[in-house]
C-alpha cells in the first residue's frame, strides 16, 4: 500500500477553516448512530471525553483502559492548569494570541490549521467543564481565576489548585460513567490493547489481553480511536505514571500508521532530582511554581554552602538575567537547557550537583505563607514527603526530567492516522505542539480532541465510507490474536537471569545520556549501536516469571519494555535525521552564539513521518511540509 | 536497612491466601515503600519466582491506584499519605512489616495485594455526575460561585477514590467516598437539579454492591490520604433525609 500524506487542511482563511469544514462534513443520521460501534482505547482526558461525547451522540462505544478504573488514567496527575483564550483578565488575550504563542512556543514545527482550531475550541472547553461542576479556582467576586504559565505574557491558565488534571479528568469520567449507566458505552478496565486489526486496509478492531484472566480477547467495530498517551517512560525515569507505554501506538505503527517526530520530547525543568538507583519515577513540581519561585544557582563554581548562607550578590538568577522579559517563565525547553548548562558549568547544588534552586523566599515575604499555601499547598507537601525538606524554609532543589511526548502517530486535520478508520487523540498523536509544548496546553488539546473534534470528524468518516458488517470470526482477527499470543509465549520462554527493570533502566540511561536534553551526531550514533544490542540482550536474557493465564504484572511490563526497545531506535534515528535544533530537540551542531536552539527552516520545515519496514530495518521517511501562512517564522526570542 | 516482610499471597480470586515471609536487604531510607517492593520483586525475578502483585500507577498520591494495608493500617502509618508516598525513612533496621490488601466484600481480591474496585465506578455511574451533554454550555463566567463555596467543593472533590476508607471501616462502608462526591456536587449550583436523585441512587447502589452502613467510628477519616473529613458524611445524611422528604417517602 503506497502511503499518501495528505493533511487534509480545509481551504479558506485560517479563522474560518474549522467552521467551513464542519459544514462540509457528512453527517450520520441520529437514528443510525446506534448501528455503529466505535472502539476507544484510553480513558485519559482525550479518551474519556471522546467516549463520553460519542456515547451522548448515540454511537455504540467500547472503551478500554489498563487501570482498574478509567478515573486513574495518567491525566489525573496533571497539576498546573489548562489554557484558554477567554481573555477574562482583559490583558490582551485572544484566540489569535493563543494560536500565535502555541506556534511560536512549538518553535514553528506544528501545523498551523490544527493549532488555530485548538485555540478556538479552548474557550468551549472551559464552559463545558464548568457546566460539569469542575471546581475551578475562583476570585473573591465569584468569577474564574487565572494564573500564568511559561511562554505567554498573558494570564490564561485555569486551574483547580495543583490538581487541575484530576478535576478535569473526574469531570470527563463522570460524564463517561453516565453514558455507561445509559448503556451507550461499555467499559473494559484492566485490558491492554496489543494489536489493531485491519480488514481491507481499514481499522476494524483490536486484540487485547484481559489483565485479570490473561485471556486474549477480540473486539470488532467500525472505527478505532487510540487515546493511549505518551511515551515518556521510554526514558525509564520520567514524570509519567509507571504504566504509561508506547505499546498501543507502536503496534499500530507496525500495522501501517506512520509515526511522526518521535524525537520531539519534552524535558520538564522543574522536577525533584534523582535520589538513588532505586528510583522508579520522578515527580514533577508544576510549572505554575515559576509564577512565584525564583530559579538560581551560586555564582561561583563548587560553592557548597547551604543556600541561606549564600548572600544575594553571590547568587545567579540566571533566567531573570538572561531573559528579562519572560524571566522565570521562559518555555520549558529553554529553562531545562539553562539548568543543565549551570550544572555542567559546576554550579549545580545538592549532593549530586545535579540540581538548581527554586526559591520562594521573596514570594513568601511579598504575599505571605498562607497565600503560597493556598496556591501550591499540595505541591509543597508532595515535595516534603519525598525529600524530607520543608520548602517553606529552604529553597526547593529541582532538575529537569523527561515529561511529555510531542511526537506521536501522524494524523491529518481530522485526527485520522495513515490507517483509514484509525484515529489518534491526545498525547498519542503528534499534531499541535510542534517541537515544544507550552505548559497547560496538553490538557487543552486532549479535551479539544475528545469533546469537540472527534465527534464531528468520525461521523464524516463513517458516513463517507460504507463498511461491510463483520464479526470477530473474520480471519484478520485470528491472525492478529495469534500474533499477540506468539509474542507472549516468546516472552515467557526466554527464562534468562536479567530483570526487566534492569534492562529498562539501561535503555533509559542510553536515551537520557545520548538522546536527552542535548544531542550530537556521535552520541546519537552511539545510541543507535547500543539499542539493538540491548534488544538482543532482552530477548536472550530477560526473566519474565509467572504464567500467562492470570494477573501477571511482569508479563505486562516485559511487553511494554520490548516495544520500547524497538521504538527507541526510531526515536534516535529521527533525532539523527533532524540536523537542526528546534524546541526540545537540541542538536549541539546547530546553535546560536548564545547557545540558543538554531532552526534550519530551509531544510527541516517539515514533520518527519516514519513508515515501519521491520524490526531493525531502516524505516522510510515521509515528509509533511509545514506551511506558515499566518505566523512569520523568526528566531524564537524570550529575551 | 534490613526488613522482615510478611506479605499476603493469593494466587487468584478463588484461591485461599496466606502471609509469606520475605526479607528486604539494603533498603535505603530515601526509597519509597513501593520502590522497596520493586527491589523485592527484582530479587524474586532473578530466582524465576512469580512477582508479588500490587497496584500502582502515578506513584505521587493522586491516581488512587495503590492500595496496601501496612501493619494493619490502609496506606500505612503517615497521615494524609498514600502508600506510594510513604518513604522508608519511616522504618527502622530490623522492623517487621505486614503487608495486606484492602479487605471488603465489595472489593474482591484479584491476586496477592490487588483488589477489584469496580463497585466504586458503579456507584458513580448511578448518579455521581451532572447530566450535561457536550456542547451548548453557557460561558463559564455567567455562573459566579463564591470563592468560599468553590474551595469547599474542591476540598470534597479532592477524593482519589482509592478505597482506604472502606478498608479501614469495620463495616466496610463506602460512606466517606460517596459523601465526598455528593458534597462536591451538592455545594455547587451545577449539582442542584439532580441533587435528590443523586444521593438516593448512589446510596442504593452502595447497598447493592455490599458495602456496609456507617456507625460513626471515624476510622475512614483517619486513614484518608486526602484527609477528607467525616463532616461530608453528615452532609450526605442531610441530603438523603431531604431527598426522602421531597420524594414523599
Ligand atoms: C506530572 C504531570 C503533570 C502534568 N501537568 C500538566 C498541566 O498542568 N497542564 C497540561 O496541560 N498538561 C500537563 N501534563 C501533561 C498531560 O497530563 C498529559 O499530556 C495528558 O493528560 C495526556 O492525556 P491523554 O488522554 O492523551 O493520555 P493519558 O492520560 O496518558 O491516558 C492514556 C490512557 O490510555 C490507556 N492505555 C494506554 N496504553 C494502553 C493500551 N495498550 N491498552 C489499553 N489502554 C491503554 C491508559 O490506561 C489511559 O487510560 C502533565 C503531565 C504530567 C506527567
Ligand atoms: S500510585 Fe497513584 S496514588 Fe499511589
Amino acid at each position: 500500500m503506497a502511503i499518501t500524506l495528505d493533511p487534509k487542511v480545509p481551504s479558506g482563511p485560517i479563522a474560518e477553516k474549522w467552521d467551513r469544514h464542519k459544514f462540509a462534513m457528512k453527517l450520520v443520521n441520529p437514528a443510525n448512530k446506534r448501528k455503529y460501534t466505535i472502539i476507544v482505547v484510553g480513558t485519559g482526558l482525550a479518551g474519556a471525553s471522546a467516549a463520553a461525547s460519542l456515547g451522548e451522540l448515540g454511537y455504540n462505544v467500547l472503551n478500554f483502559c489498563i487501570q482498574d478504573s478509567p478515573r486513574r488514567a495518567h491525566s489525573i496527575a496533571a497539576q498546573g492548569g489548562i489554557n484558554a483564550a477567554k481573555n477574562y483578565q482583559n490583558d490582551g488575550d485572544s484566540v489569535y494570541r493563543l494560536f500565535y504563542d502555541t506556534v511560536k512556543g512549538g518553535d514553528y514545527r506544528s501545523r498551523e490549521a490544527n493549532v488555530y482550531r485548538l485555540a478556538q475550541l479552548s474557550v468551549n472547553i472551559i464552559d463545558q467543564c464548568v457546566a460539569q461542576g469542575v471546581p475551578f479556582a475562583r476570585e473573591y467576586g465569584g468569577l474564574l481565576d487565572n494564573r500564568s504559565f511559561g511562554g505567554a505574557q498573558v494570564s490564561r491558565t485555569f486551574y483547580a489548585r495543583g490538581q487541575t488534571g484530576q478535576q478535569l479528568l473526574l469531570g470527563a469520567y463522570q460524564s463517561l460513567m453516565r453514558q455507561v449507566q445509559q448503556k451507550a458505552v461499555r467499559l473494559f478496565p484492566r485490558r491492554e490493547m496489543l494489536d489493531v486489526v485491519l480488514v481491507d486496509g481499514k481499522a476494524r478492531g483490536i486484540v487485547i489481553r484481559n489483565l485479570m484472566t490473561g485471556a486474549i480477547e477480540k473486539y470488532a467495530g467500525d472505527a478505532v480511536i487510540l487515546a493511549t498517551g505518551g511515551y515518556g517512560t521510554a526514558y525509564y525515569l520520567s514524570t509519567n505514571a509507571v504504566n504509561s507505554n508506547v505499546t498501543a501506538a507502536w503496534r499500530a505503527h507496525k500495522r501501517g500508521a506512520l509515526f511522526a517526530n518521535p524525537c520531539f520530547t519534552q524535558i520538564h525543568p522543574t522536577c525533584i532530582p534523582v535520589s538513588g538507583p532505586h528510583q522508579s519515577k520522578l515527580t514533577l513540581m508544576s510549572e505554575s511554581l515559576r509564577n512565584d519561585g525564583r530559579v538560581w544557582v551560586p555564582k561561583n563554581k563548587g560553592d557548597r554552602r547551604p543556600p541561606d548562607q549564600i548572600p544575594e550578590d553571590e547568587r545567579d538568577y540566571y533566567l531573570e538575567r538572561k531573559y528579562p522579559s519572560f524571566g522565570n517563565l521562559v518555555p520549558r525547553d529553554v529553562a531545562s537547557r539553562n539548568a543543565k548548562q549551570a550544572c555542567d558549568d559546576g554550579r549545580g547544588v545538592g549532593e549530586s550537583g545535579l540540581a538548581v534552586y527554586l526559591d520562594f523566599k521573596d514570594a513568601i515575604g511579598r504575599i505571605g505563607v498562607d497565600s503560597i499555601k493556598e496556591k501550591y499547598g499540595n505541591l509543597f507537601q508532595m515535595y516534603q514527603k519525598i525529600t524530607d525538606e520543608d520548602p517553606y524554609k529552604v529553597p526547593m532543589r529541582i532538575y529537569p526530567a523527561m515529561h511529555y511526548a510531542m511526537g506521536g502517530l501522524w494524523v491529518d486535520y481530522n485526527l485520522m492516522s495513515t490507517i483509514p478508520g484509525l484515529h489518534v487523540l491526545g498525547e498519542a498523536n503528534f499534531s499541535d505542539h510542534g517541537a515544544n509544548r507550552l505548559g497547560a496546553s496538553a490538557l487543552m488539546q486532549g479535551l479539544a480532541d475528545g469533546y469537540f473534534v472527534i465527534p464531528y470528524t468520525i461521523g464524516d468518516y463513517l458516513a463517507a465510507n460504507p463498511l461491510p458488517k463483520l464479526t470477530i470470526e473474520h480471519d484478520a482477527f485470528k491472525e492478529a490474536a495469534d500474533n499477540v499470543q506468539k509474542r507472549i509465549d516468546t516472552l515467557l520462554s526466554v527464562k534468562g537471569a536479567k530483570t526487566i527493570r534492569s534492562i529498562h533502566r539501561e535503555l533509559g540511561a542510553v536515551l537520557w545520556d545520548d538522546v536527552g536534553m542535548s544531542r550530537n551526531e556521535a552520541g546519537l550514533r552511539r545510541a543507535l549501536e547500543r539499542i539493538p544490542k540491548l534488544r538482543d540482550d532482552f530477548w536472550h536474557n530477560v526473566s519474565v516469571p509467572g504464567t500467562p493465564d492470570n494477573l501477571n504484572q511482569s508479563l505486562e511490563y516485559a511487553g511494554r519494555v520490548a516495544d520500547y526497545l524497538e521504538f527507541a531506535e526510531l526515536l534516535t534515528l529521527d533525532a539523527l535525521n533532524r540536523r537542526e535544533s528546534c524546541g526540545g530537540h537540541f542538536r549541539e551542531e546547530s546553535q546560536t552564539p548564545e547557545n540558543e536552539a538554531l532552526r534550519d527552516d530551509a531544510n527541516y520545515s517539515y514533520a518527519a513521518a516514519w513508515e515501519f519496514k521491520g524490526v531493525g530495518k531502516a524505516p522510510e521517511l515521509h515528509k509533511e511540509p509545514l506551511v506558515f501562512d499566518e505566523v512569520h517564522l523568526t528566531q524564537r526570542s524570550y529575551k | 536497612m534490613r526488613l522482615n516482610l510478611k506479605i499476603w499471597r493469593q494466587a487468584g480470586p478463588a484461591a485461599t491466601g496466606h502471609l509469606e515471609d520475605y526479607t528486604a536487604d539494603n533498603v535505603s531510607p530515601d526509597m519509597s515503600f513501593l520502590e522497596m517492593l520493586d527491589v523485592v520483586n527484582e530479587g524474586l525475578a532473578r530466582l524465576g519466582k512469580d512477582a508479588i502483585a500490587f497496584d500502582s500507577d502515578c506513584r505521587e498520591g493522586i491516581c488512587g491506584m495503590c492500595s496496601l494495608v501496612v501493619n494493619g493500617v490502609p496506606h500505612g502509618p503517615d497521615r494524609g499519605t498514600t502508600v506510594c508516598q510513604l518513604h522508608m525513612r519511616r522504618f527502622k533496621d530490623g522492623d517487621t512489616i505486614t503487608i495486606e490488601p484492602w479487605r471488603a466484600l465489595a472489593f474482591p481480591i484479584v491476586k496477592d495485594l490487588v483488589v477489584d474496585r469496580g463497585a466504586f465506578d458503579r456507584i458513580i455511574a448511578a448518579g455521581g455526575f451532572v447530566s450535561v451533554n457536550c456542547g451548548g454550555a453557557p460561558d463559564g463566567n455567567t455562573l459566579p460561585i463564591s470563592k468560599e463555596i468553590a474551595e469547599q467543593a474542591m476540598d470534597s472533590a479532592a477524593c482519589i477514590g482509592c478505597g482506604a476508607c472502606v478498608a479501614a471501616c469495620k463495616n466496610a462502608s463506602a460512606h466517606l467516598f460517596m459523601s465526598a462526591k455528593i458534597s462536591h456536587l451538592a455545594l455547587l449550583p451545577q449539582g442542584q437539579v439532580e441533587r435528590h436523585h443523586r444521593v438516593m441512587a448512589m446510596i442504593d447502589q452502595a447497598d447493592v454492591e455490599g458495602f456496609g452502613s456507617c456507625s460513626n467510628e471515624g476510622e475512614c477519616e483517619a486513614v484518608c490520604p486526602k484527609e477528607i473529613p467525616i463532616s461530608n458524611i453528615a452532609r450526605m445524611t442531610r441530603e438523603y433525609v431531604r431527598a426522602l422528604l421531597v420524594a414523599g417517602k
